[in-house]
C-alpha cells in the first residue's frame, strides 16, 4: 500500500497533473456557478479531451471538475438563491439569508472553508476505506454484483427521480436496452444493428452522454428561454463585504465539520444517492443537533446550517469514488460517465485497481488534497472575477456547448452517422426532460448494461438456468433485501405523499 | 379534452418495449446456443419485458403528480434551425473537412441565435476553429483530415 501511495504521489505531482487540477478545478467553478448546466455536463465536454492524455491524468482532470462544480454552485446559491446545482440548493437555506444581511463575503468564506475541510476529510476516509473495501469486495462473485447492478440501478432511479420512481425506471430499461446494441460480447452475434454497420460496434458511450447530457441541455436552454449566464452578471456586481470569519463561527463550525463529513462521505459510498441527498440530511442532523437558540437561526443566516450541507456534499462526492474504485460500479451519474470515460481507456475499475494501477487509483485520491487547496484559493479572493469569465451571453454559450459536443463525437469515430444519431438522441433526450424524465438513471444503466449482462450469463450458466443464483448467497440476499427496501421505502413515500 | 402527455410518452415507450420483445425474439443464435441457459437473446428478452412492465405500470397508475408544458412559450424556431445546422453541419463535415465547416456552423448558430456583432462572431468562429484544431491536430495528435485546407495547402 505504501508503495502504491508513493507511486500515486509522484504522479499526482508531477507538472501536467497538478496544471489537470487547476483547469479541472477552474471549469468545474464555473460550470457549477451556471444554473442547469451540471458537473455531468462538464465530464462529458471533457471526454475526448481526456482521450489524449494517460487515464491516471484523464482522470484527475474530471475529478478536478467535478468537486470543482460542486464547490462553484454553492456561490451561485448563497449570493443568489439559484443553485448552479441540486447539490447546493441546502447551501441557499442560510447562506442567501446570510447574504441578504450584507454578510456575503462571510457566507462565502464559511462555504469554502466547510467544502475545503469537508472535501479533504472525506479524501482521507477514502484512502484508508477504498484499500480495505477493495480487499471485501474481492470475495465478491458474479451473483454479487448482479444484485448490486440492481441496487445501483434502483438507488439511483429512486433518488434522482424527484417522486416519479417509474419513470426513471424506464430511463434505466431504455439506458440498458441501448447497451445492448451491437456485437454481443461472447458470441459476436449481432442485435438489433438492422443492417448498419455503423452500430456493429454498439453505440458509443461518448455518444450517449454528449447527447443526453450536454447537447440536450443546450437544446432545452433554447427551448426554454433561459440564460444560465443571467446569475453570474449578478454575483460580479454583489457587494461581498468581509470575508473574515469571527471565533465564535469558528467554533461553530468546529463542531459541525467533522460530523457533516462522515454524514456526506457515507451516503456519497451508497450507490444513487449523492451530493443532494447528502446534503440535505447532513442540514436536517445538524438542526437536530444543534441547541435551542441555534435552532431557532435555521433559515435566517445560521453558521452550522450552512457550514454542514457544504461540508457534506463535498465530502459525498469524494464517497461517491469508493464504489467506482472499488466494485467498479459507480454510485452516481456523475462517477458513471468517468466510469465510461475509464472503461474507454481500457482499464476495468475494480477491486484490483489499486494492485494493478496503482498510480491512476492513488492519484486521483491524492490530487484531491491539492485540488481542495487549489478551489480554496479560488473560491475566496477570486469569485467576482471568475464570475466576470462567464457574464458570456448565451448566444455564444450554446453554440460552443453543441460545438464540443459534435466536436468531441467526430475526432472519436470520423463519420457523420455518429453526428445524425447524437443529434436524434439529443432531440428525444430534450422532449423527455421536458416530462422530467431523469437522465442519470439512462447513463448509468448504458454503462452497467455490458456489466450486467456478462455476471447475469455467468451466474445463470452456473446454476444452470436457474434462479436460485439470487438467494443461494447471504450476500446476494443482503443486497436484494436492500434494493426491496429502496423500493417499499419509495412507494411508502409516494402513497403518503399522495393522501397529503 | 387535454391529454396527458407523460401518458403518451408512456404508451409510446410500451409499444417500443413491445417492438424491441419482437425483435429480441428474431436475433439468430447459434444452433449449440439455442437451449443454453443463457444467449444472446436472454438478456434483450428480460429487458423488453421489463420495459413493457414498467411503462405499462405508468399507463395504468393514476398520475398525481402530471406535468403540463407551456407550449406556448418554448422557443420553437432557434430551436428547430439549431438543430437543422446540426444536421446540415453532419452532412457536409466529411466533404468540406473539419475548420470550413465547424467555422460556419458556429457563426450560422450565432446569428441564429440573435447575435450581431459580426467582428466577435468571426473571431469566435474562424480563428477559433483554428485555434482548437491546432489543439487536437497539433498538441492531442489526433488527425483530422481535412480536404478544404489541403486543397489550398495549409495541410499535407
Amino acid at each position: 500500500m505504501i508503495e502504491g501511495i508513493i507511486i500515486g504521489l509522484k504522479t499526482a505531482l508531477s507538472f501536467q497533473n497538478i496544471l489537470m487540477v487547476m483547469i479541472g478545478c477552474f471549469f468545474g467553478t464555473i460550470i457549477g456557478m451556471l444554473p442547469g448546466l451540471g458537473p455531468m455536463t462538464a465530464i462529458a465536454l471533457m471526454i475526448p479531451i481526456t482521450y489524449g492524455f494517460d487515464p491516471a491524468t484523464g482522470l484527475i482532470l474530471m475529478a478536478g471538475v467535478y468537486y470543482g462544480a460542486v464547490f462553484g454552485g454553492s456561490t451561485s446559491s448563497i449570493l443568489l438563491n439559484a443553485p448552479g446545482i441540486p447539490g447546493t440548493v441546502a447551501t441557499a437555506f442560510d447562506g442567501y439569508p446570510m447574504a441578504q444581511q450584507g454578510k456575503a463575503g462571510k457566507a462565502l468564506a464559511i462555504a469554502a472553508w466547510s467544502s475545503f475541510a469537508g472535501g479533504t476529510l472525506s479524501a482521507i476516509y477514502l484512502l484508508f476505506l477504498a484499500p480495505s473495501l477493495s480487499k471485501v469486495s474481492l470475495s465478491f462473485r458474479s451473483p454479487d454484483y448482479f444484485a448490486l447492478m440492481i441496487l445501483g440501478l434502483t438507488a439511483i432511479a429512486a433518488f434522482s427521480s424527484k417522486g416519479q420512481f417509474l419513470k426513471a425506471m424506464m430511463m434505466v430499461v431504455l439506458g440498458l436496452m441501448l447497451a445492448s446494441v451491437g456485437q454481443d460480447s461472447l458470441s459476436d452475434i449481432t442485435r438489433f444493428t438492422f443492417n448498419n454497420m455503423n452500430l456493429t460496434d454498439g453505440i458509443s458511450f461518448v455518444l450517449i452522454v454528449m447527447s443526453t447530457f450536454a447537447m440536450s441541455e443546450a437544446l432545452t436552454i433554447i427551448l426554454k428561454k433561459k440564460d444560465p449566464t443571467s446569475a453570474a452578471k449578478q454575483v460580479s456586481l454583489t457587494k461581498l463585504g468581509s470575508i473574515k470569519i469571527n471565533k465564535e463561527e469558528r467554533r461553530k463550525m468546529y463542531r459541525t465539520i467533522p460530523r457533516s463529513s462522515i454524514m456526506g462521505f457515507l451516503i456519497g459510498v451508497l450507490p444513487g444517492a449523492g451530493a443532494t441527498i447528502a446534503s440535505f440530511l447532513a442540514y436536517g442532523m445538524e438542526r437536530n443537533l444543534v441547541k435551542d437558540e441555534e435552532k431557532e437561526k435555521f433559515g435566517k443566516g445560521s453558521v452550522n446550517g450552512l457550514s454542514a450541507p457544504e461540508t457534506a456534499n463535498n465530502a459525498a462526492c469524494s464517497g461517491s469514488f469508493v464504489p467506482m474504485l472499488t466494485l467498479g460500479i459507480p454510485g452516481s451519474g456523475t462517477t458513471a460517465v468517468m466510469l465510461g470515460a475509464l472503461l474507454g481507456f481500457g482499464i476495468q475499475p475494480g477491486p484490483r485497481l489499486y494492485m494493478t494501477n496503482p498510480e491512476i487509483f492513488w492519484s486521483v485520491i491524492i490530487s484531491m488534497y491539492f485540488g481542495m487547496v487549489i478551489l480554496l484559493i479560488l473560491n475566496l479572493p477570486l469569485i467576482p472575477y471568475i464570475a466576470r469569465i462567464l457574464a458570456v451571453p448565451k448566444n455564444y454559450l450554446i453554440p460552443l456547448i453543441l460545438f464540443f459536443s459534435m466536436t468531441g463525437i467526430y475526432v472519436m469515430s470520423f463519420n457523420n452517422f455518429d453526428i445524425y444519431l447524437m443529434i436524434g438522441i439529443a432531440v428525444i433526450a430534450t422532449f423527455l426532460r421536458l416530462y422530467d424524465f431523469p437522465m442519470p438513471p439512462l447513463i448509468l444503466a448504458f454503462i452497467l448494461g455490458g456489466l450486467m449482462e456478462e455476471n447475469l450469463r455467468r451466474s445463470l450458466l452456473l446454476s444452470n438456468g436457474s434462479w436460485e443464483f439470487l438467494w443461494d448467497r447471504t450476500l446476494t440476499i443482503c443486497i436484494l433485501g436492500t434494493t426491496i427496501l429502496i423500493v417499499l421505502w419509495h412507494i411508502y413515500k409516494t402513497l403518503i405523499k399522495n393522501k397529503s | 379534452m387535454n391529454i396527458n402527455t407523460t401518458k403518451i410518452i408512456s404508451l409510446l415507450f410500451f409499444i417500443f418495449s413491445a417492438f424491441y420483445l419482437y425483435t429480441a425474439f428474431q436475433i439468430q443464435v447459434f444452433a449449440f446456443d439455442e437451449n443454453a441457459p443463457f444467449n444472446a437473446r436472454t438478456f434483450p428478452i428480460y429487458l423488453g419485458y421489463a420495459g413493457l412492465f414498467f411503462s405499462g405500470l405508468k399507463l395504468i397508475l393514476p398520475d398525481p403528480g402530471t406535468i403540463w408544458v407551456d407550449y406556448k412559450n418554448l422557443q420553437y424556431k432557434k430551436t428547430l434551425l439549431l438543430i437543422i445546422v446540426s444536421i446540415i453541419y453532419g452532412a457536409t463535415i466529411l466533404k468540406f473537412g473539419y475548420f470550413l465547416t465547424t467555422s460556419l456552423f458556429l457563426f450560422t448558430s450565432y446569428y441564429f441565435l440573435g447575435e450581431r456583432r459580426w467582428t466577435l462572431m468571426f473571431f469566435l468562429s474562424f480563428p477559433f476553429v483554428a485555434v482548437f484544431m491546432y489543439f487536437i491536430h497539433g498538441v492531442l495528435e489526433i488527425y483530422l483530415r481535412d480536404p478544404f485546407l489541403q486543397a489550398i495547402g495549409v495541410m499535407g
